[in-house]
């Protein structure tokens, strides 16, 4: 085995979204919340124009905008957060958990959400409890939202009864589809298996010394840090990307809860088989081809030894907004040693994408046109986020993510 | 603190970058978090540019506040300066910036980078999108303004000023009314901001006179010009057959010429007239129109939809408070109170209340619409992707009105299609609930009825396959249910577990 990737910083100018973007994504998946965003005009366009202007009868998210009597201290901010919340509340009674979401503007005039979260939560106590995080700019990219949302509920989760037995809480939102097929892999190898977020009552998942946590997204670093604090233990593994990806994800929880290697074979070898052969066909299309990324979701590193380890692709640069390596570390293990670009400059990478002219380049949605119109192939890094891409039965999927715009480009005559 | 869900326009910022994109030659710093880089998709994805916005972000972050955000801002205008060398450096601040007080126009001016600065004062708590753009516009041509005494202006010339990116079809409108002047023999002098250079904005004061498309974008440099420069302005927008009449009396006699030959265009190209008045179209009389979008293109739809369609105004409103007036004033001539919000839950209700059989609105009109099961066409910005049509799709002038026709009148049920609808009621395929068939609301016959619907006599589904099959998207669930049921008969299964769904899904996968 070669030294794990080094770590290569290049500070500039970024091009990656903001965390208020997770909100997206998780308020689809915690089905009994609202988001609340506290911030301005822009980041009520932002969620708007991530969300692709799907619009929902009424999304369980909005924005308080703040005005200019908010900041000349015409109106007192606290009062104002418990008008809209009182009114919020009032239009929708459904709503369990609320989340006050932190932007730019509210870090920077220090409006404290944490404190409008707590008077909240007693105000509206047995019917809607009130958390905050922060989504913003200055402190949290793209997926990071999610990181910071998910660690705002871990200090709310119940302890577990006294005495307990170990079992396994997998950590970050998947697509309900692909958390019941790990739910059903779990159950068959006997591991007491729980998810956060959960779909409904996101409150009532316990955690203490007995749990073990494995996680399904790379960008937790704070709620692991949260659920360590509660005497959580984390299960260092590759990430679910891919037919190894998977395998050795499941093998590392397996082993934390000394379940024989046999077991997990038997268990594994239908849907890894399975896995294998939507891979295999797959690998006509993208092995060889020259793959370069930019910093988006944290996911590149795994994304980029899937392609490398299982469908032979070689990768030309990895750029990711930022890399913890006590979650990646089992993934730049497996890299070759190849470097990560942190938080890069994008017009500097972009002179090096151009001049190496990799034949598939995954990046953000205000960069892929224009590296069309150079005559790149790219595909959107932000559908990687949002797709299910994770365990067995979508490894071919997730290949496939990758050969579309590479088939797209072989068929075109125009 | 405003609440809200959907919003019609973004921070003034945005409407700056519908300036700085449309032009040659301009770059624009900004002085703003990462997150705020996503404007740059509304350019890239909806509009599908081939090019990155000219701006770049200094994208500060936490630890930066209080000490180095001004050198940030130095770093990057002076990096901009360089990489992209243009004739005119914006300079900028978004929400979050404007909280620093930084002074980014200042310190950028302190640089000494060789090019002309123009900064921007754009206040984000207060102002919006358009109103971003507009006084983008009249920044920058106040910068660069050259004035001309009027004896030396060419009287039958005149700039064509507003249409810039993310527009509701300025592309098209803009060969529109260049054809118009063009057979009026008027020159043209400038064109912007769309295309123009900062040197092409230099020249603006050669002109006879201004044609304002968009007042929303370039009222207020037009404004100035008339004020300042004594250089006339038009007002009328030629929307519609009558108003493109009125447009080109207006022109002819701000340019002092004969307006009968693009008068004559009309003859020759617009279909509306006589498509209104042929029998066929007697159902669209008195059809209930509710009309929502910017005061423009608001404005010019009620009259269209009046005058010459024969529609009834069910409503008229526009989310722009800068414009609010010229709405109230238009829709007490329909005896209508204007609907003047930009919250569109308070928009929503207002057509739900109204009832009305067609709506002329923006995107989130059309949602609106569909949830209402009403037919819709959109009118006006905020657009989305399908708002940047590949064919030429004008609004403005006679082929603008053949546009009009077209897509106002599709939404519809046609009359003759009417007359069959109630005369096969009865019918299975055709009841009551089929409606017509271009709009969604076929989906009053649920999807999920024909979608989950398993052939008899195939193999049988157990509990635990037929529940993962339930978490499919509808819109594919048919598919991988026929797929499934294939696959499990091929190899004579008779049950269909999870792994029969999974290893069929695996041997159809591409
Ligand atoms: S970067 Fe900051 S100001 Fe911009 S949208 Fe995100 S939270 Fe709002
Ligand atoms: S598509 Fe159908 S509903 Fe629409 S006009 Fe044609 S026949 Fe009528």
């Amino acid at each position: 085995m070669t030294a794990p990737s080094p770590v290569i910083r290049d500070p500039g100018q970024r091009a990656v979204f903001c965390g208020l973007t997770g909100i997206v994504w998780l308020h689809r998946k915690i089905e009994d919340a609202f988001f609340l965003v506290v911030g301005s005009r822009t980041c009520a366009h932002l969620i708007q124009s991530a969300a692709g202007v799907m619009i929902f009868a009424e999304p369980r998210f909005a924005t308080a905008i703040l005005e200019e009597r908010d900041l000349a201290g015409m109106a007192d901010a606290q009062e104002e957060i418990d008008r809209v919340v009182a009114r919020l509340i009032e239009r929708r009674p459904d709503i369990r958990l609320l989340f006050l979401v932190g932007s730019c503007p509210s870090e920077v005039i220090k409006l404290d959400l944490a404190k409008a979260a707590e008077r909240l939560s007693r105000a509206h106590a047995g019917r809607t409890r009130v958390l905050s995080w922060s989504g913003s700019g200055i402190e949290t990219t793209f997926t990071q939202g999610e990181d910071a949302c998910l660690a705002s509920l871990v200090p709310e989760l119940p302890a577990p009864l006294a005495g307990a037995s170990p079992d396994l809480l997998v950590v970050g939102a998947l697509a309900d589809v692909v958390e019941d097929q790990f739910a059903r892999l779990f159950d068959q190898l006997g591991i007491p298996a729980r998810f956060l977020p959960s779909r409904r009552a996101a409150l009532e998942t316990p955690v203490g010394a007995n749990t073990r946590v494995l996680l399904a997204q790379p960008f937790l670093s704070d709620t692991l840090t949260a659920l360590e604090r509660r005497g959580a233990r984390h299960i260092p593994a590759p990430f679910p990307l891919g037919a190894e990806g998977t395998t050795a994800w499941i093998r590392a929880a397996a082993r934390a809860f000394g379940i024989a290697s046999e077991v997990v074979d038997g268990a594994i070898e239908l849907p890894r088989a399975r896995a294998h052969k939507a891979l295999a066909r797959q690998r006509t299309r993208i092995g060889g081809q020259r793959v370069a990324f930019f910093p988006d979701s944290q996911l590149e590193p795994s994304l980029a030894r899937f392609l490398k380890e299982e469908l032979n692709a070689q990768i030309v640069e990895i750029g990711t907004p930022y890399c913890d390596r006590r979650i990646l570390g089992p993934e730049l293990q497996r890299l070759d040693g190849l470097p990560i670009h942190e938080g890069n400059d994008v017009n500097r990478q972009l002179d090096r994408v151009r001049a190496a002219r990799p034949d598939l380049t995954v990046c953000g949605l205000g960069l892929a046109n224009p590296l069309e119109a150079e005559g790149l192939s790219t595909k959107w890094a932000i559908e990687l986020v949002f797709s299910p891409i994770q365990g067995f039965e979508q490894a071919g999927d997730l290949a496939e993510l990758f050969a579309r715009p590479l088939a797209r480009r072989d068929r075109l005559a125009v | 603190m405003e609440l809200a869900t959907w919003t019609y326009e973004g921070p003034p910022h945005v409407g700056a970058m519908r300036i700085v994109t449309a032009m040659r030659d301009t770059h624009m710093v900004l002085h703003a978090p990462q997150g705020d880089t996503y404007a740059d998709l509304l350019f890239t994805m909806i509009e599908r540019r081939d090019r990155r916005p000219p701006v770049t972000y200094t994208t500060f972050r936490a630890a930066d506040l209080g000490s180095d955000t001004a050198d940030l801002l130095k770093t990057s205008a002076r990096e901009a300066g360089e990489r992209f060398a243009p004739q005119v450096l914006l300079v900028a601040a978004s929400c979050t910036a404007e909280l620093l007080q930084d002074d980014p126009g200042g310190l950028a001016r302190s640089l000494g980078l060789g090019v002309p600065v123009v900064p921007l004062d754009l206040p984000a708590y207060q102002k919006k999108e358009d109103w971003g753009a507009a006084e983008t516009f009249y920044r920058l041509v106040r910068g660069l303004h050259r004035p001309v005494p009027a004896e030396q202006r060419q009287r039958a010339s005149c700039n064509i000023l507003g249409p810039c990116a993310l527009g509701f079809r300025h592309r098209d409108d803009i060969a529109e009314v260049r054809a118009l002047l063009g057979a009026m023999g008027i020159a043209i002098n400038v064109v912007a901001p769309d295309d123009a250079s900062p040197a092409d904005l230099t020249r603006l004061g050669e002109a006879g006179f201004n044609v304002v498309l968009y007042p929303e974008i370039a009222g207020t440099a037009a404004d100035w010009l008339a004020r300042t420069h004594r250089q006339p302005r038009t007002h009328g927008v030629p929307i519609g057959v009558g108003a493109t009449r009125d447009f080109i009396r207006e022109v002819a006699d701000l340019a002092g010429v004969d307006p009968a030959p693009a008068m004559a265009l009309e003859r020759r190209d617009c279909r509306l007239p006589w498509y209104s008045r042929s029998v066929d179209s007697t159902y669209l009389t008195g059809k209930r129109v509710f009309v929502f979008g910017d005061a423009t293109h608001a404005i010019a739809a009620a009259r269209v939809g009046t005058e010459e369609f024969g529609f009834e105004l069910a409503g008229l409103g526009t989310y722009s408070r800068t414009f609010a007036r010229d709405v109230r004033k238009a829709a007490d001539g329909y005896g209508l109170e204007a609907l003047i919000s930009d919250d569109h839950l308070e928009v929503e209700a207002a057509i739900a209340a109204a009832c009305p059989e067609l709506v002329l609105g923006t995107q989130m009109e059309r949602h609106i619409a569909k949830r209402l099961g009403i037919g819709c066409a959109v009118i006006s910005a905020p657009a989305h992707v399908q708002d940047y049509p590949a064919r030429r799709a004008p609004q403005m002038g006679f082929e603008g009105a053949n546009v009009l026709w077209d897509s106002w009148v599709h939404p519809l049920v046609m009359g003759l299609e009417e007359h069959l609808l109630a005369m096969f009621r009865g019918d299975a395929e055709f009841h009551d609930e089929a409606g017509a068939s271009h709009l969604g609301v076929h989906a009053t016959i649920p999807v999920a009825a024909n979608e989950d619907a398993s052939s008899t006599g195939g193999p049988v589904w157990d509990f635990q396959a037929e529940a993962e099959l339930k978490k499919i998207p509808f819109f594919v669930r048919g598919k991988a249910r026929r797929n499934t049921e294939a696959f499990a008969a091929e190899r004579g299964s008779a049950t269909i577990t999870l792994d029969t769904l999974y290893e069929a899904k695996a041997h159809y996968g591409r």
